[in-house]
């Protein structure tokens, strides 16, 4: 699985990260039209090939490293935060991609989710969200709508499922955005703009899982409904959707309302106009939360606010510490504080 | 003024402090510890505190002991029981009477010895007439007012105040031990180095102690230790954490890899942790994780990205880094795990010794999953058998585990400190860029260990991780007999450590009728015992084992040498159980505590006597 080729930034092209070896996903799957949409952002993101690395948990989609030319690492179920950490502030100069699903995340590996955002170290996340175990073929995941009929919840699930959106904004992240799978303009432009921001980013992607949950964002993806279901938000524009552009959002008495514009004298400019950098996160939460029927599901990205990396932080106090210590070897540290000396082979008394 | 009190020259002696959690006895130990190192004694110390921050005052249940052992002659253990004891309150004194010599000078703190502290210690009786005292040198110090008075002019809150009675204690041992106060006053001058006030008032109380020792009756008797002959060179007082930190930072320079130790906070292991945050001057990162699970999962990022990973822990957390452990063997990734134990399961006596986890270090992992043991035995050796696992790791490309525990955790002892230049190199097997024969798993034939290729090397692009893979090529490999072959690989890989690691020493001779054999924590009292033993004429050696998997190569050929072999452990009998395993046909004797305390020196020489005499 090595390759031995030089190449620079320059001339970079998604064929450099593509393998000879057969993508092991089935025909249909969501995960295919990642893949092809990441090889294609890769030579755009200005970093040479050398310094990407994919790290990825369990489950159909942490499959992802053995499909692209990168360095690669698939680990343990729930543990890619974890281990992607410690690649990112090993070595700061690399760039480093999470590829996880619904259960890898948010179930077995939700508290390394959370601790992750709150130290914000600068990570891209790729979240498949096909809200259902498809590699243990079938159980209900941390999305799994309630009420949902599957193989470990023959009568529905009782459970509540996790927005990943809340999570993000809830454990302090900065930058949160969904896409859909079938969608790879919208998905590029996304994930240029995760690539670029410092800190963890997140980006959703609804993702079909053609076996266990085919069509489970059908009423957000399907062609004849995704303009009324979907609004897709772009920093400095107002929040504007549907299949004529005529509906959009506005904020009355605290909340967000879906308003058609020109009706009850409602214009363009009553519109909100979505600021991804806005560091106060209300709305942002708002937009995450916003589900059907009563609004279009948010699209986009939705919240990039500038923020310091962990590891920056770090290695600034390494820099001072170097710079400040007298111990600069091991073999000071060894000789300082409490030490003494045994001259002779018979110490005299003191 | 007194008459001249009567010296008299010890080869050794062990003092006991002990009071509530708060009375600063931990203090007062490792002063008059670094103090005894200063005048060249030997020493050994043993920290013995419970797992509550501050437990009721004065219960029994909130007394904090420091035990220091120092010497002329060397000093091997902490020492079984106490010569002197200073007891703060009656629950100290009460919890240490099982613990002292006959005849032992005991300094009480009289201030605190009322019927309401008589009751929480659970005395139905003053103890100070009741007799139960008596062949004791008792000495009644009304040490908190004697210290109240002399800060007085210093103007400190009641607590601030208090807080230095600890230095009249120590002015009493100073005392005691016939000592130059100018060293003790050195001691607080670089304790307190930018607080000109608390250096005055302490080194006034510490002075007070000195001169109301001077100036009662009761010690009439005072000792003095004279230096150990110790070889040349430079020396420090160093307990087993700080040790194992120091020699991965060591381990880390050496090699020329950055370390990265990903942790989580756990007694005994947490100083490790502790340590290595404060090493950012020499560019070590200490990444504390949100779990034990993450601490693992970091490190094995960080060492897939070519940087020596660490993980410390104990037993539970052991538990939960089995999965990452698996994932470092399947990726061939180099890794040290440290476990310092305590005593379990679950929660255990968190703060106690034991050696209990040995079957879950060896065996605790799902499939074929072997990994390299190496068992510190002393806390100075700690520091050793840290730059060995990282050394083992990095040039074999696999994880190993450093077993210690609570008793090398936070004893501590005297350590002639090494040159860097006579540690041995660390080869890293690091593949050159762009090089076309790079294979993931291409194994070198010495040691059957494949190659590490880092992040950001140019065209080495590569992909690892848990799932099985092919032979040679790293592709991900479902065929069965290529599963065989590298389960095979794997092991055979782990066997080849054995040509890597000296042979296993005997100490005594080498052949005769009692083989005492131990492993990790335990050599200070075997090998005093076995020494006592051997100057009284008894045909007795031990083998300690450090290199646990694989074993040294000369095992069997120890063995066979002896009529009768012992192995003694702080377990139910673990590591006899694998010996009888990897060595059939001989048998194995046990010797096995499991208290949460270390071996006694009598009651191994009672047991070792009771075989040599049936012989």
């Amino acid at each position: 699985m090595a390759e031995n080729e030089i190449n620079t930034v320059e001339g970079l092209t998604r064929q450099d990260f593509k393998l000879s070896d057969p993508v092991k996903w089935c025909a249909g799957c969501g995960g295919h039209a990642v893949l092809s949409t990441v090889q294609a952002v890769l030579p755009e993101i200005g970093v040479e090939k050398e310094k990407i690395v994919f790290v990825s948990g369990i489950g159909c989609s942490s499959r992802f490293p053995y499909y692209i030319n990168t360095y690669g690492f698939h680990s343990l179920h729930g543990r890619g935060a974890a281990i992607a950490s410690g690649i990112k502030l090993a070595n700061p100069e690399l760039n480093v991609w999470l590829v996880t699903g619904d259960g890898d995340l948010m179930a077995i590996g939700g508290n390394h989710f959370i601790h992750l955002l709150r130290r914000n170290i600068d990570l891209n996340i790729l979240l498949f969200n096909n809200k259902i175990y498809g590699l243990t073929k079938g159980q209900y995941s941390p999305t799994t709508p309630q009420g949902s009929i599957t193989k470990t919840s023959p009568e529905g699930t009782v459970e509540n499922p996790f927005n990943p959106g809340e999570l993000v904004l809830g454990a302090q992240g900065t930058f949160f955005a969904r896409v859909v799978d079938t969608e790879p303009r919208m998905m590029k432009e996304v994930l240029i703009h995760a690539a670029q921001h410092t800190g963890t980013s997140v980006v959703e992607v609804l993702q079909n899982c053609v076996i266990f949950n085919n069509k489970v964002h059908a009423e957000i993806t399907g062609k004849e409904v995704k303009d009324e279901n979907q609004i897709h938000l772009r920093h400095g524009e107002p929040m504007i959707f549907g299949k004529n552009s005529d509906r959009g959002l506005i904020m009355k008495d605290l909340r967000l309302q879906v308003v058609r514009i020109g009706e009850n004298g409602v214009t363009e400019k009553d519109l909100l106009v979505h600021n991804v950098h806005d560091p106060e996160g209300t709305i942002h939460y708002m937009l995450t939360r916003m589900s059907l029927p009563e609004y279009p599901i948010a699209m986009g990205v939705i919240r990039d606010c500038e923020s310091t990396a962990y590891e920056n932080l770090l290695y600034e106090q390494v820099r001072q510490a170097k710079g400040k210590s007298k111990i600069k070897t091991v073999e000071d540290l060894l000789h300082s504080g409490n030490v003494f000396e045994v001259k002779d082979e018979e110490p005299s008394d003191i | 003024m007194a008459k001249n009190p009567k010296v008299i020259e010890l080869d050794e002696v062990v003092v006991k402090f002990a009071g509530d959690s708060g009375d600063g006895m931990q203090l007062t130990g490792s002063q008059f510890s670094d103090t005894s190192a200063f005048i060249g004694n030997d020493l050994s110390t043993f920290p013995d505190y419970p797992s509550e921050i501050r437990a009721p005052q004065g219960t029994i249940a909130g007394v904090s002991g420091f035990q220091v052992h120092i010497g002329h002659k060397e000093v091997q253990t902490p020492g079984d029981k106490a010569d002197v004891l200073v007891a703060m309150n009656p629950a100290a004194l009460r919890a240490n009477m099982g613990w002292l010599k006959q005849g032992a000078t005991i300094i009480i703190d009289l201030n605190n010895f009322d019927s309401k502290n008589y009751e929480k210690a659970g005395y139905s009786d003053d103890p100070l007439s009741d007799g139960s005292l008596e062949g004791y040198n008792v000495i009644k110090a009304p040490i908190t007012e004697m210290t109240k008075e002399a800060v007085k002019e210093f103007g400190f809150d009641a607590r601030t105040a208090d807080k230095t009675k600890n230095q009249f204690v120590a002015g009493l041992l100073f005392w005691l031990f016939n000592r130059d106060l100018r060293i003790g006053e050195d001691f607080l001058r670089n304790k307190f180095k930018s607080n000109q006030l608390l250096i005055d008032a302490n080194i006034k109380v510490l002075r007070e102690g000195y001169y109301y020792s001077e100036t009662i009756e009761a010690m009439s008797t005072t000792f003095l230790v004279n230096p150990a002959k110790l070889e040349k060179g430079l020396f420090r007082n160093i307990t087993g954490n700080q040790a194992i930190a120091w020699g991965f930072l060591a381990a880390s320079e050496k090699s020329g890899r950055p370390l990265f130790l990903g942790s989580y906070p756990i007694t005994p292991a947490s100083e490790i942790l502790q340590e290595i945050s404060g090493r950012k001057n020499l560019g070590a990162i200490a990444f504390q994780a949100e779990d034990e699970i993450a601490g693992i999962c970091a490190a094995v990022g960080a060492s897939f990205a070519g940087n020596l990973g660490v993980t410390s822990t104990s037993g539970p957390g052991l538990a939960l880094k089995s999965e990452g452990i698996g994932l470092a063997v399947m990726t061939e990734l180099p890794l040290v795990v440290v476990d310092v134990q305590r005593g379990g399961p679950s929660t255990g006596l968190p703060t106690k010794t034991e050696q209990a986890d040995l079957m879950q270090v060896l065996y605790g992992r799902h499939g074929e999953s072997p990994v390299v043991v190496l068992a510190a035995s002393t806390p100075a050796n700690c520091f050793d058998y840290a730059y060995r696992a990282a050394k083992i790791a990095i040039e074999h490309m696999t994880p190993v585990i450093l077993m210690s525990d609570g008793y090398l955790a936070n004893g501590s002892e005297l350590w002639h400190i090494p040159n860097m230049a006579d540690l041995p190199d660390i080869e890293v097997p690091v593949v050159k860029d762009n090089d076309p024969s790079f294979r993931p798993y291409n194994r070198r034939p010495d040691k059957l260990a494949r190659y590490w290729a880092f992040p950001g090397q140019k065209g080495l692009r590569h992909r690892v991780g848990g799932l099985e893979k092919a032979d040679v090529t790293g592709e991900v490999s479902h065929d069965p007999l290529n599963h065989q072959i590298m389960v095979k690989l794997r092991q055979a890989k782990l066997n080849k450590v054995a040509d890597y690691i000296p042979e296993q020493e005997v100490i005594g001779d080498p052949s005769g009728e009692l083989l005492v054999i131990g492993w990790g924590g335990t050599f200070g009292a075997l090998v005093t015992a076995v020494e006592e033993l051997r100057e009284e004429g008894r045909s007795i050696s031990l083998a300690q084992f450090n290199y646990i998997n694989p074993l040294p190569a000369n095992t069997g050929e120890v063995l066979k040498n002896f009529r009768k072999k012992i192995v003694c452990e702080l377990n139910l009998g673990q590591f006899a159980a694998y010996l009888r395993s990897s060595h059939q046909g001989h048998e194995f004797i046990q010797y096995n505590k499991v208290q949460g305390l270390p071996f006694m020196i009598t009651e191994l020489k009672m047991k070792f006597n009771e075989i040599l005499d049936n012989l």
